[in-house]
């Protein structure tokens, strides 16, 4: 059986509680959250989550569907079944000391990593990417040269013109 | 001009322009305003309950013999969390009930106050929906939307929570009742897809060993009348769930009785051998398909469900439709007879006599008494099955039957027949004990003249016998059955069959209280029944016009002995059933 990520773009009402339905539907029904993100839209009565789960392609329609029937759910998109973007925001503290110092800034910069704070033996590093090359630049760091991360999960939207209240 | 009302006021007018005529409810401080506003009016009643679970499971009861949402009214804290168990009963089976539970005042949530409960999160993963009312003037348009979200779509119980200072008698606000309900987000599906429905109507058609297998989705969608229509028109054979039965009549030739884990021989052997099967309303439980990976293996499926999610969830559909049940049935009966008026040979009439011919072997052979059957004249002790085929004959058939969980409540689903909808009212889904007894109140309630019976066993009915003193209170003329075995009997069946004969905590032989005395002691009329032949005379003066206006409750001492079969083999296809007791089962050790 294919056991795959897919990204759900959700999109609910901006009320207490709201999102406490969502998470507790993955938790009662044994799905998986890997990722979650959620922000009001630009219309503030809509909050939109993007939530990263993966499993067989019938237990995402099932998890499709069950957020569907939550009453405060407005929309429900699978974007890995189009073309999409995504992006994860990640800051880093990183130790930077003696010769690891330059190095550091010089990782950065090939990953077009910004530093964002300074202290006299570390920099915080601001990244913006996908996952993988997140998780690539973890690994070009020397080990144990990362001090802190903190990651925002994935955000994504679709390509195109197509707006997601009119798909 | 709109009316000045306090929140209270208005949380109990709304609910008269509701058109609510019982609540089913229990008082404490928090609730204290709410209940004032009820003391004021006349329009709706107040039924005092003695404990808050049983009264979810009465608007449970009232809910499903009317269609009608049944409404609660519970305090804060203990009072809230004791109507879970009663609200989980009505998620599972998709009953529309509008549970409003009182909470602290908005500026003591989260501080541990007394007697608060997050009600809200405790009941959240068995609502459809749920509110918490922030200010008074939103009791209005929450009102009008929990009852509009409770009874559409697939129905269900919907919270709402409603801290007491938004009851203040002192702060006034204009009311008027909304007329409409807008919910962006809330849509439920008006007509199936009409390609869709056509499909189906050709596998229809097309099918040689047909079934059609309708649940309780049949009976809350209002298609009853439509099913049986349907079906009779094709002249194909119909299998309920326990959920499902009335939606078709019990006792038609048609009707192959209920399927499942103890459903009938010929109704297992039909699903497991058909080569359509369309599921209407039904859910496709795991207490029906056995193992899905090997149920129905020849079948194509036609599914037709309001609720999405309950589209290949558990077994595959070729033909899913999804779409209320009246206007669907409706159109694929159309699309029939446009298709029988036209070639009126459409249907292979030979094939379906020859799984009729079938299907009548199977019942013949190992139809529902055949354990019975050979085992006449046996010991002489009263069986189940006899006590619930008597409360048939001596009802004729004319009542209302709700039950508890077990052995018991297999034997009236088996045994009763039920030939119209909402008059079989039983916990499926949660399989709630305690269940029985509240539920038939609130059908009671609901109709006051018609016969209410409720089969139950002793371990089903102390968990809610309480509401003994609200019969009486309230003079509710209903007929409680006792099977009484002795023991958790359906338990005690499994320990039989699977574990060696090991009754580990299933029976209290020695512990039960003498049930008759108990039920006079809170005024009640009482019988207790041991032999076959005094059977028929009791069961005669419990429903005929000598205790027409009493509570009678009929303590009938059954063999304890008795197993429910058939019984589904754990892990296999429906075609596979344990028909009778086995030989060498170790099931007749006495208790240690």
């Amino acid at each position: 059986m294919t056991h795959e990520r897919h990204l759900l773009a959700i999109l609910l009402e901006n009320e207490a509680g709201a999102l406490s339905r969502v998470v507790g539907l993955f938790a009662q029904r044994n799905y998986n959250i890997e990722t979650l993100t959620v922000a009001p839209t630009e219309d503030t009565t809509l909050s939109r989550v993007t939530l990263t789960t993966s499993g067989d392609p019938s237990k995402v329609e099932q998890i499709t569907k069950h957020l569907n029937r939550l009453i405060e759910v407005v929309k429900v998109i699978d974007l890995t079944e189009g073309d999409h973007i995504e992006r994860e925001v990640m800051l880093a503290k990183v130790s930077a000391v003696g010769p690891e110092r330059p190095e550091v800034k010089r990782t950065c910069d090939i990953f077009r990593g910004q530093i964002v704070d300074v202290s006299s033996d570390t920099y915080t590093i601001q990244l913006v990417g996908t996952t993988e090359k997140l998780d690539a630049f973890i690994r070009a760091l020397a080990a144990g040269t990362i001090l802190e991360v903190v990651r925002s999960g994935v955000s994504g939207i679709g390509r195109g013109g197509d707006k997601i209240l009119s798909l | 001009m709109s009316e000045r009302l306090s929140g209270g006021e208005m949380l109990v007018r709304a609910l008269q322009d509701e058109g609510v005529d019982y609540v089913f409810g229990y008082p404490g401080g928090a609730a204290l305003h709410i209940y004032d506003a009820i003391f004021k009016q006349q329009r709706l009643e107040h039924i005092l309950v003695r404990h808050e679970q049983a009264a979810t499971h009465m608007a449970d009861g009232y809910a499903r013999s009317t269609g009608r949402p049944g409404v609660v009214l519970v305090t804060s804290g203990p009072g809230a969390t004791n109507a879970i168990t009663g609200i989980a009963t009505a998620y599972m089976d998709s009953i529309p009930i509008v549970v409003i539970s009182a909470q602290v005042p908005n500026e003591f949530i989260g501080t541990d106050a007394f007697q608060e409960t997050d009600m809200v999160g405790v009941s959240r993963p068995v609502v459809k929906h749920s509110y918490m009312v922030k200010s008074a003037a939103d009791i209005p348009h929450i009102v009008k939307e929990a009852f509009y979200i409770a009874s559409s779509g697939r129905p269900g119980p919907v919270v709402i929570d409603v801290p007491k200072d938004t009851t203040d008698p002192n702060e006034l606000f204009d009311y008027e009742y909304p007329a409409t309900v807008a919910l962006r987000s809330y849509s439920p599906a008006v007509r199936g897809h009409a390609g869709q429905t056509k499909k189906a109507v050709a596998a229809l058609l097309d099918a040689k060993k047909p079934v059609i297998y309708a649940g309780g989705g049949v009976i809350q969608g209002e298609g009853t009348g439509l099913l049986t229509d349907l079906a009779k028109r094709l002249g194909y054979p119909v299998t309920n769930t326990l959920m499902g039965l009335g939606c078709f009549p019990g006792s038609d030739e048609q009707f192959l009785g209920m399927l499942g884990m103890h459903g009938t021989f010929e109704a297992n052997m039909a699903m497991h051998h058909a080569d359509l099967i369309f599921a209407v309303g039904a859910r496709f439980d795991d207490r029906v398909t056995n193992n899905p990976s090997l149920f129905a293996p020849e079948a194509k499926i036609i599914h037709l469900d309001i609720d999405p999610a309950s589209i290949s969830k558990i077994v595959n559909a070729d033909i899913p439709i999804v779409g209320p049940a009246v206007q669907v049935l409706g159109e694929m009966h159309r699309l029939i007879n446009a298709a029988l008026a036209s070639k009126p040979d459409r249907i292979d009439s030979q094939a379906l006599a020859a799984w009729w011919q079938r299907i009548r072997r199977w019942r013949e052979e190992h139809g529902l008494d055949h354990d019975q059957r050979h085992r006449a004249g046996g010991n002489g002790s009263l069986l189940p099955q006899q006590v619930v085929q008597a409360m048939y004959r001596a009802s004729g058939g004319d009542a209302f039957v709700t039950s508890d969980v077990g052995q018991h409540q297999m034997f009236a689903a088996q045994y009763f027949k039920f030939d119209a909808p909402r008059r079989w009212i039983n916990s499926g889904g949660l399989g709630t004990m305690g269940f029985g007894l509240p539920a038939a109140m609130g059908v009671q309630f609901a109709h006051p003249n018609a016969t209410v019976a409720c089969v139950t066993g002793e371990g089903s009915f102390m968990m809610n016998m309480q509401e003994l003193s609200t019969c009486m209170q309230y003079a509710l003329p209903i007929k409680i059955v006792n099977l009484n075995n002795q023991a958790l009997g359906m338990v005690k069946q499994w320990q039989d069959m699977q574990y060696g004969g090991r009754h580990s905590h299933s029976t209290y032989r020695d512990a039960l209280p003498d049930f008759k005395a108990l039920c006079e002691s809170f005024g009640h009329i009482a019988y207790r029944v041991d032999a076959l032949d005094e059977l028929d005379a009791v069961m005669a003066d419990v429903f005929g016009p000598k205790h027409k206006d009493d509570l009678v409750f009929v303590d009938a001492h059954i063999d304890p002995e008795e197993h429910v079969y058939p019984m589904a083999i754990k892990g296999g296809a429906m075609k596979d059933m344990v028909l009778a007791r086995q030989p060498g089962e170790n099931d007749i050790r006495e208790d240690v």
